[in-house]
C-alpha cells in the first residue's frame, strides 16, 4: 500500500475567475477604456441612475453590461437611451464573474477610449469577492436603506473606490442622518470617496460626471503612454 | 457568501492538480481562510461534500486553517491585528481601519492516496 503524501499547491480558490478578470483588464487597458463595476442592493436605483448618466453623457461612446438573475428588463431600459447593452442572466448565480463579463465584452465591440458600465446583480455580498477586470467598483446606496448599511456589509464598501449616496431628494422625508451615513462608509473604508446624488432631480450629477471624465482621461493617458 | 461557487472553484483546481500529478484519489484538502474572507464555514463544509461527489476528492476530509485579519489604522498609521472587521485600533482606539490582510481564500495542500 502506498503511503499518503502531500501536494503543496498554494492556489487561490478564485484563481480561475481572477485569470478571466486579468484577461478582461488587459483588453480594456489596450483600448484605454474605463470600466466601472456598479454594485448595490436591489432597489438602490442603479438602473435609473445609469439611464440618467447615459443621457447626460450625450453622444459619448459607452457600453453597458447588465447583470440580473432573470429578465432582460434592465438591458431594454438601457437600450431605450440609445446605448449599446448586453444582458447577462446569471440564473441561480448571485454575482457576475470574469468569464461572463469576458463573453459580454466580446459581443459589445467596445470603442477605444470609451466608458464601460457593468451593472452587477443587486447583492452586497458575493459581487465583492469576484473580480471582473474592472478599473474600480462604485457602490450605490440609497438614503432609504439606513445609515448602518456600510457596517452591515463592510466588504463591499471596503472594495469600492466611490460611493454614490442616491435618492438624496428623499432624505428630508426619511429621518436619515447623511453625515452619519458618510462616517459609517469611512469607518469601513477610510479612503472611500462619496458623492451625494439624486438620479431623479439631478442633484450631484455634475460631480459624478466629472469623476467619470477624470477617471477616463487618466485611463486614456496610461494607454497612450504604453 | 457563495460557498457553492467557492467549492466549484476548489473542485476545478483539484481536478487540474490531480491530472498534473497523475493522482486518482485525494483524501484531505487543506484550505487557508482569512478572517475577513466572508466564508461561512458550516456552509462551506456542506457544499464541499456535495460538490466533490464524483470527483477525485469525493469523501475527502476538509481542513480549514484560519489566517488573522490585519488592518492599517488611518489614525496612528500602525498595522494591527483585529479579530472583527469593525473593531477599533488596539493601539490608539481609532475607528478608521483599512484591511490589509485576511481576505485569503487559498488551497494550501492536498493529501493524496
Amino acid at each position: 500500500m502506498s503511503q499518503a503524501r502531500l501536494v503543496e499547491i498554494e492556489t487561490d480558490i478564485l484563481a480561475k475567475n481572477d485569470a478571466y478578470a486579468m484577461a478582461n483588464r488587459k483588453v480594456l487597458a489596450g483600448l484605454g477604456a474605463f470600466a466601472v463595476n456598479l454594485v448595490s442592493s436591489p432597489g438602490s436605483g442603479k438602473t435609473t441612475l445609469l439611464c440618467r448618466t447615459i443621457e447626460a453623457l450625450g453622444d459619448q461612446p459607452l457600453s453597458v453590461i447588465e447583470g440580473d438573475q432573470q429578465t432582460a428588463n434592465d438591458a431594454d431600459r438601457i437600450r431605450a437611451t440609445g446605448a449599446r447593452a448586453v444582458q447577462v442572466n446569471t440564473g441561480k448565480g448571485c454575482h457576475l464573474d470574469g468569464h461572463m463579463v469576458g463573453h459580454a465584452m466580446a459581443h459589445l465591440d467596445i470603442a477605444p477610449g470609451s466608458l464601460l458600465f457593468i451593472e452587477n446583480v443587486g447583492n452586497l455580498v458575493c459581487p465583492a469577492g469576484f473580480d471582473l477586470g474592472e478599473d474600480c467598483k462604485v457602490a450605490i446606496l440609497s438614503v432609504t436603506e439606513g445609515e448602518d448599511k456600510p457596517l452591515k456589509y463592510p466588504d463591499m464598501f471596503t472594495a469600492a473606490r466611490l460611493a454614490l449616496l442616491n435618492k438624496i431628494d428623499l432624505a428630508p422625508h426619511c429621518d436619515v442622518d447623511l453625515d452619519l451615513y458618510e462616517a459609517n462608509l469611512r469607518r469601513v473604508n477610510p479612503g472611500i470617496e462619496v458623492i451625494r446624488i439624486s438620479a431623479r432631480t439631478g442633484h450631484g450629477m455634475d460631480n459624478w460626471l466629472d469623476w467619470l471624465s477624470g477617471s477616463l482621461t487618466r485611463k486614456r493617458g496610461r494607454a497612450a503612454a504604453e | 457568501m457563495h460557498e457553492m461557487s467557492l467549492c466549484e472553484g476548489i473542485r476545478g483546481v483539484i481536478e487540474d492538480q490531480a491530472r498534473a500529478h497523475k493522482v486518482d484519489r485525494i483524501t484531505r484538502v487543506r484550505l487557508e481562510i482569512g478572517r475577513f474572507a466572508g466564508v461561512e464555514k458550516h456552509a462551506l463544509e456542506f457544499a464541499f461534500d456535495v460538490v466533490m461527489r464524483g470527483s477525485v476528492a469525493e469523501g475527502a476530509a476538509l481542513v480549514m486553517i484560519d489566517l488573522p485579519g490585519r488592518a492599517m489604522c488611518y489614525d496612528c498609521m500602525a498595522e494591527v491585528e483585529i479579530a472583527d472587521r469593525l473593531d477599533p485600533c488596539p493601539e490608539c482606539g481609532g475607528g478608521r481601519l483599512m484591511p490589509v490582510a485576511g481576505d485569503e481564500l487559498r488551497i494550501k495542500d492536498l493529501e493524496v492516496a
